[in-house]
């Protein structure tokens, strides 16, 4: 009874055409995606969250994008380079590249993007560019950005939401809360229509200057938050592919023959940060003395919480980015050794078993590491009590200093500085903690400067160092992007961060 | 009848402008701050200043209650923070989906109930009053969330026969749409006729022991005629008033069914909304299905009033 069992009229009408069919295997002309979310705003320059980075992958090309590899490739940018002083990038542009209204992607349109994203009242990415003072259109295929400052993070922003280019007239004509509403792009899938919570339909863009490379005339978001649920329709054959797969569904994909799995470790983690220095509610051991915090740590088993909560799924770490990452620093995981930990205690003259709170999320996820750590601490001297808190409640508690550690993660992004310096800066907007350390300060910002990758992560290295030592957050462990898909789905590459790219799939015909 | 009528619009509007108070004030009573919710990862604090400014947030809140009022008593209810959609498109968008499902709900509960009812009352502390009884208490015991989990898994997983949810528009696919609305419905149903045959049961057995029963075995008339015409006629009195009392509960959504189901009606319009902070798609949302009840309880004064001569007076 379902629509892909059901035989239709088309079907039984070219039976007789088969006798006549190529040899290849047929095509599917559609791909739906279940989304663990509903996606916020179709606006690039206004959208914020992790879910909505996905659909513009289909929708929205970048300036420049990153590979598998974490390599920089052009996209709508073919070439770019740096002033000697790293206070201007020139970017040469694509020739022959349309919006999905039919206007020109040139020079022009990157201006008017650049200044819609530092000056729109509702635009998200401001601090992201807030360097770049002024946009100058040399010619039609060539733009440069200047700076007030070096900013070597910049070409990671343009290869994220901040170098998505929307159309000018479109984003004239609709204004700011029209636009994300009928989004227009220069992506390989245009948008057709979203029903709030129900779905997101784009069509294949004949006029994108990839279009060899995508072979999808439709692709579907379809936003089911249950992950049970996402997967079963999966299985039912009511999507092809699925993203945030479960680690306890993993054995179920894997004994289903119709099904395959995608994994690949992703740039964010997850950790405990400490309340440092934020209202009174820091005034504790925890929050003083590093040696509480790093009793802390040996009283954790990273591999068995991992393996207790995530069937061993995800990477365990010490750092904000995993191993195998550029600015990775090879620094040993510390092991967990508890009688080190109660004689850490001991010499900073905390009394045992020493009252700690930890606030956990109120998924799954959150309630059960809270409870493994809840145990492995207890072991070590400390009492841990738990406080499930709601996320958008837990975000505003964590901004207003009332707590003592968090159990929360960032998804991360593929230049530390979008990580580290947000949120372990003194300024950073996400260092909750309120740590400030001027040393760690001086080297992030350096590591701003240079364009230089083996000098920059040097910068990152010894940073790295002292927030280790001096333990704001404890890093824990990356979660692995986990992506299910039909047997029938083929050319699906994973990516370390997550986002779904829709190059080279194909979709083979029931 | 004017005096009628204007005394109970009056009531009516009183209600909705008291549940307008209650909404707002239950929304301010959410932990958590909208502009930091809205903000994003990078919680950008440019960003969250334009939220506060463009949404008022930064004034007292009697005055973004005014605000608010002045825009809903005009019809607008504004866009979603979340995703800039117009709110009343959304509601809209949300009306046939959930009508649907409680019609189609009620026809399961309706169908089922009655006659496991009937029958119950008809062979009572006999093995169809057991089997009545044992399938009503599990429609009552089973959560909702199970039962539809199970279906999906046994019907569209396994068997393939079924779409293990979504929606598709009678307009795009009425052989799809009925078959995406089988299993949802039948599971909220479930819980329904259970509540229905329970009903149905006492107030038959009630009224086969009526006297106007028994008069009307005692002229001689086929038990069918007397059952059906004489006793179920009277007994589905009170059914009836359960019934719409449980339609109007469904057309304001069902949660946990509708996120099974993954469909997109009021129910996980307004929870969604809640989790967000998306307080303009909340109000929009609850105000609306509160009109509509109260609309619906208007009609049914109304209608009440027409067919009891004693209220006319």
């Amino acid at each position: 009874m379902s629509r892909s069992h059901r035989p239709t009229l088309a079907a039984l009408l070219a039976l007789p055409l088969l006798a006549f069919a190529p040899t290849a295997p047929a095509e599917a002309q559609t791909l739906r995606i279940g989304l663990a979310e509903d996606p916020d705003v179709l606006d690039p320059h206004q959208a914020r969250t992790f879910v909505g980075r996905i659909v513009f992958q289909g929708l929205c090309d970048k300036l420049i994008e990153y590979g598998p590899d974490l390599k920089l490739v052009g996209q709508l940018a073919t070439g770019w380079s740096w002033s000697a002083d790293n206070l201007a990038l020139t970017m040469t542009l694509r020739p022959d590249v349309v919006f999905h209204d039919g206007e020109r992607m040139d020079a022009e349109a990157v201006k008017f993007n650049i200044e819609r994203m530092l000056t729109m009242p509702e635009s998200r990415r401001r601090s992201e560019i807030s360097q770049v003072d002024r946009v100058e259109v040399i010619d039609p295929l060539t733009v440069r950005l200047v700076l007030k400052t070096p900013f070597a993070p910049l070409l990671a922003q343009l290869a994220d939401r901040a170098g998505m280019m929307v159309s000018p007239k479109a984003a004239r004509e609709l204004g700011a809360t029209r636009f994300g509403a009928a989004p227009v792009c220069a992506g390989p899938f245009r948008f057709v229509e979203r029903i709030a919570q129900d779905r997101i339909v784009l069509e294949r863009f004949d006029r994108h200057w990839d279009r060899a490379n995508f072979h999808l005339q439709r692709v579907v978001y379809q936003p089911i938050p249950d992950a049970t649920v996402r997967l079963a329709n999966l299985q039912a054959g009511s999507l092809e592919l699925i993203e945030r797969l479960q680690p306890n569904d993993i054995p179920t994909v894997r004994r289903d023959r119709r099904l395959r799995l995608s994994e690949v470790t992703g740039f964010g983690y997850q950790g405990i940060t400490f309340n440092i220095a934020n209202t009174d509610r820091s005034a504790t051991p925890l929050g003083r003395d590093p040696r509480v915090r790093e009793a802390f740590e040996l009283a954790i088993d990273r591999e068995a919480l991992n393996q207790v909560v995530f069937e061993g799924v995800h990477t365990v770490g010490n750092q904000s980015v995993p191993p195998g990452n550029p600015f990775f620093t090879d620094l040993p995981i510390a092991r967990r050794d508890v009688a080190r930990a109660r004689q850490l205690l001991r010499e900073a003259g905390v009394p045992q078993p020493f009252p700690v709170e930890l606030m956990v999320a109120t998924t799954t996820d959150g309630q059960r590491v809270g409870e493994v750590l809840q145990q492995m601490l207890g072991e070590a001297g400390f009492a841990v009590s738990l406080r499930s808190t709601e996320f958008a409640t837990a975000l505003d508690q964590q901004t207003r200093g009332n707590f003592q550690a968090f159990h929360v993660g960032w998804s991360g992004r593929v230049d530390l500085d979008g990580t580290l310096h947000l949120n372990t800066h003194t300024r950073g907007a996400l260092n909750d903690g309120k740590y400030s350390n001027p040393e760690v300060d001086r080297l992030l910002d350096a590591a701003r400067t240079t364009n230089d990758v083996a000098q920059r992560k040097t910068f990152y290295d010894q940073a790295n160092r002292i927030i280790l030592t001096e333990r704001p957050r404890i890093y824990l462990y990356h979660l692995k992007n986990l992506v299910a898909h039909s047997a029938r789905v083929s050319g699906f590459t994973p990516n370390p961060d997550g986002l779904l790219r829709l190059q080279g799939i194909r979709v083979a015909a029931n | 009848m004017q005096a009628f009528l204007v005394k109970r619009l009056g009531v009516g509007l009183i209600t909705l402008w008291v549940v307008t108070v209650l909404v707002f004030s239950l929304i301010q009573l959410l932990p958590g701050d909208v502009a930091l919710a809205l903000s994003g990862e990078e919680r950008d604090p440019a960003a969250m200043a334009y939220v506060r400014e463009k949404y008022h947030l930064d004034q007292p809140v009697l005055v973004q209650y005014l605000y608010w009022m002045g825009d809903a008593l005009r019809g607008e209810f504004g866009t979603s923070l979340k995703t800039n959609l117009p709110v009343d498109d959304m509601i809209l968008s949300k009306i046939p989906v959930t009508l649907q499902l409680a019609v189609f709900s009620m026809i399961w509960a309706l169908g089922i109930g009655i006659p496991a009812g009937v029958l119950s009352a008809l062979y009572k502390s006999r093995w169809p009053d057991h089997l009545a009884n044992a399938v009503g208490l599990s429609g009552l015991s089973i959560p909702n969330f199970w039962l539809g989990i199970l279906l999906i898994l046994v019907f569209a997983v396994e068997l393939q026969w079924l779409p293990p949810g979504g929606y598709v528009p009678l307009s795009e696919d009425p052989w799809e749409n009925l078959a995406s609305m089988l299993m949802p419905s039948f599971v909220l149903g479930s819980g329904i006729a259970a509540v229905i045959m329970r009903h149905t049961r006492s107030a038959m057995l009630g009224a086969l022991g009526a006297d106007y029963v028994r008069t009307a075995r005692a002229k001689g008339l086929a038990e069918k005629v007397v059952i059906i015409k004489h006793a179920l006629r009277n007994a589905l009195m009170p059914v009836i008033t359960l019934g719409a009392l449980e339609f109007g509960q469904l057309l304001s959504g069902a949660v946990l069914t509708e996120q099974v189901f993954n469909i997109p009606g009021f129910g996980k319009l307004i929870v969604d909304a809640v989790f967000t902070r998306d307080f303009q798609v909340v109000q929009g949302a609850v105000l609306f299905t509160a009109t509509m009840y109260i609309a619906l309880n208007l009609l049914a004064d109304l209608a009440y009033y027409l067919v009891n001569p004693r209220l006319r007076g």
